[in-house]
């Protein structure tokens, strides 16, 4: 396998963006990342683009074709990658598959999602059925914050972790939102203002729950060769991609105070990297509703099982902490365009390794250079963990 | 300048799909019985619930019927204020996750219990309802 470079990032601003179609949307973030590569869309060998909702969500059916023609990306190798609100991720393995194995030398990851063209309680229905259909929504109505509150009603049965807990995770997202321009929330709440939202299901309230997100967010990946004719002046360098699953239905899993995908791939990208937990210096994880972030924590190896309310109590993944995550805002306060997450991760953990996080307050001081990024599709269904090195 | 109300609607597509449910007739039939069947595998002796008509641990393609009964314990339950599109004539719902003691887990509503009484570890019964709109389903029922 070839060493692949991550040499141009591109992010959109989140939020409800009905100023724009999906194409102008994805259009965002692909001009920006081929400008930080130096390249051209007529450089691009392959594209592989993530996205969850298409023809649902949004009315296109064939995404990667649309937005390859509206970037000037036609030509180019293309496809479409689905794996829940993973999809940027699949794209970014596929991307980087196709350029670690020899296929091509440039290749394109787009995350891609438009949410806000339907109306919210069709937005939850769609989300909603991204678990089993036929066994768990069909007759039963789950929606995701119903998924991830059941791991929230089970882990404080088993570990003590608090409603306040919860909220905590959300009040340091939007905290760091506030500093990141192109967050949806970019706004600071407080604890009180957390834990008096109305319950969305319970025990999850509202700001427990990352919000229904426009955006878009593209990477450049090129061979080492590549990288050097680009003369790409801080390539950050893919350590290793992890990647796991576990089963459609809920009630087909071992526990409800984890999930098992989660450690599964962060183990396999912590061994194809050769690191350990300890030396991840910043992460993205996918807080998708505050549970998540705290679950997260304990998959991923940054704590003990059980302790992830610990840590986040002790502020040791704030800046300035043991292991700053989500120091973006995460899905919480930056938003959660499902398809798009993955690659806006890699965008954020790509500035934070170049130190060009555009607060610098929100800078993690860095010294191994290391970044983890943690994106989860469905309940646990899907994961795929970036190691990610300067 | 772009602007956030200028937008075109879509044509209307409205999908209701025709899922086959031949293989799972059992099931689907066990339902307006009052049962609620789970299927084993005769070669390796995994018990599915939801019913698989082919077994994912050994592949076999024909699986026996076993009826699903007796205590549950509740592992995970949330109530469910914000419904789906296809939900919004529910009143708030509570589901929950249920092991029962052939170690098989069950997702279903739980119904005939307030909030506030729900506990992780508490036992339930797995019993059949008609619901609203006539379609038989199975729930659970604080056990008594």
């Amino acid at each position: 396998m070839r060493r692949v470079a991550v040499i141009g990032v591109g992010n959109s601003r989140f939020g409800t963006r009905q100023d724009v179609n999906v194409a102008e949307l994805a259009f965002e973030a692909v001009k920006p990342a081929l400008e930080d590569a130096g390249a051209t869309a007529g450089d691009i060998e392959f594209m592989a683009l993530g996205s969850a909702g298409a023809g649902q969500w949004y009315e296109e059916l064939i995404p990667a074709a649309v937005v390859a023609e509206y970037c000037g990306l036609s030509g180019a190798g293309l496809t479409r990658c689905e794996a829940a609100c993973s999809s940027g991720s699949a794209a970014f393995f596929t991307a980087y598959s196709v350029v670690a194995g020899g296929v091509a030398d440039l290749a394109l990851a787009v995350g891609l999602e438009k949410m806000w063209e339907t109306d919210t309680p069709t937005t939850v229905e769609i989300i909603g059925r991204c678990g089993y259909y036929l066994w768990e929504f069909h007759k039963f109505g789950m929606t995701f914050p119903a998924y991830y509150a059941m791991h929230a009603t089970a882990h404080m049965a088993k570990y003590g972790t608090t409603e306040e807990d919860l909220a905590r995770v959300a009040v340091k997202n939007h905290k760091y939102g506030a500093m990141n321009p192109i967050a949806q929330f970019q706004k600071e709440i407080t604890l009180e203002k957390a834990l008096q939202s109305r319950v969305i299901a319970w025990p999850l309230k509202l700001y427990d729950c990352s919000p229904i997100t426009d955006g878009s967010a593209a990477v450049v990946l090129a061979s080492e060769e590549k990288a050097k004719e680009l003369r790409a002046d801080t390539p950050v360098w893919i350590g290793g991609i992890g990647y796991s699953s576990d089963t459609a239905n809920l009630s087909r899993r071992q526990d409800y105070v984890g999930l098992r995908a989660s450690a599964a791939a962060s183990r396999r990208a912590y061994e194809a990297a050769g690191i350990g937990p300890g030396d991840v210096e910043v992460a993205t994880v996918h807080d998708c509703f505050t549970i998540a972030e705290i679950m997260a924590y304990e998959d991923l190896g940054f704590c003990g099982k059980g302790e992830g309310a610990k840590l986040l109590r002790e502020g040791e993944t704030e800046v300035g902490g043991r292991i700053p995550v989500n120091v973006d805002g995460g899905l919480k306060a930056k938003g959660h365009p499902v398809g798009a997450t993955g690659c806006s991760m890699i965008y954020e953990l790509t500035r934070q390794l170049r130190e060009e996080a555009v607060e610098r307050s929100r800078q993690v001081p860095l010294k191994k250079y290391v970044a983890l990024a943690h994106n989860v599709g469905g309940t646990g269904h899907y994961c795929y963990v970036t190691v990610l090195r300067r | 300048m772009a602007s956030t109300d200028f937008t075109l609607k879509s044509r209307p597509l409205t999908l209701a799909y025709q899922i086959p449910a031949g293989r799972t007739r059992r099931f689907w039939e066990g339902l307006r019985e009052g049962k609620v069947y789970a299927t084993r595998c005769p070669k390796c002796r995994k018990t599915y619930f939801p019913p698989a008509a082919d077994c994912p641990n050994c592949l076999t393609p024909e699986m026996d019927w076993i009826e699903l009964s007796g205590e549950a314990e509740i592992e995970a339950f949330t109530r469910i204020e914000t419904q789906p599109a296809s939900f919004q004539e529910q009143k708030p719902y509570t589901v929950a996750i249920g092991r029962m003691k052939s170690g098989v887990k069950v997702l279903a509503w739980l119904v005939d219990a307030e909030l506030k009484d729900i506990r992780v570890g508490m036992k339930a019964r797995l019993t059949t309802r008609v619901m609203p709109d006539g379609e038989p389903t199975y729930v659970f029922v604080p056990a008594a």
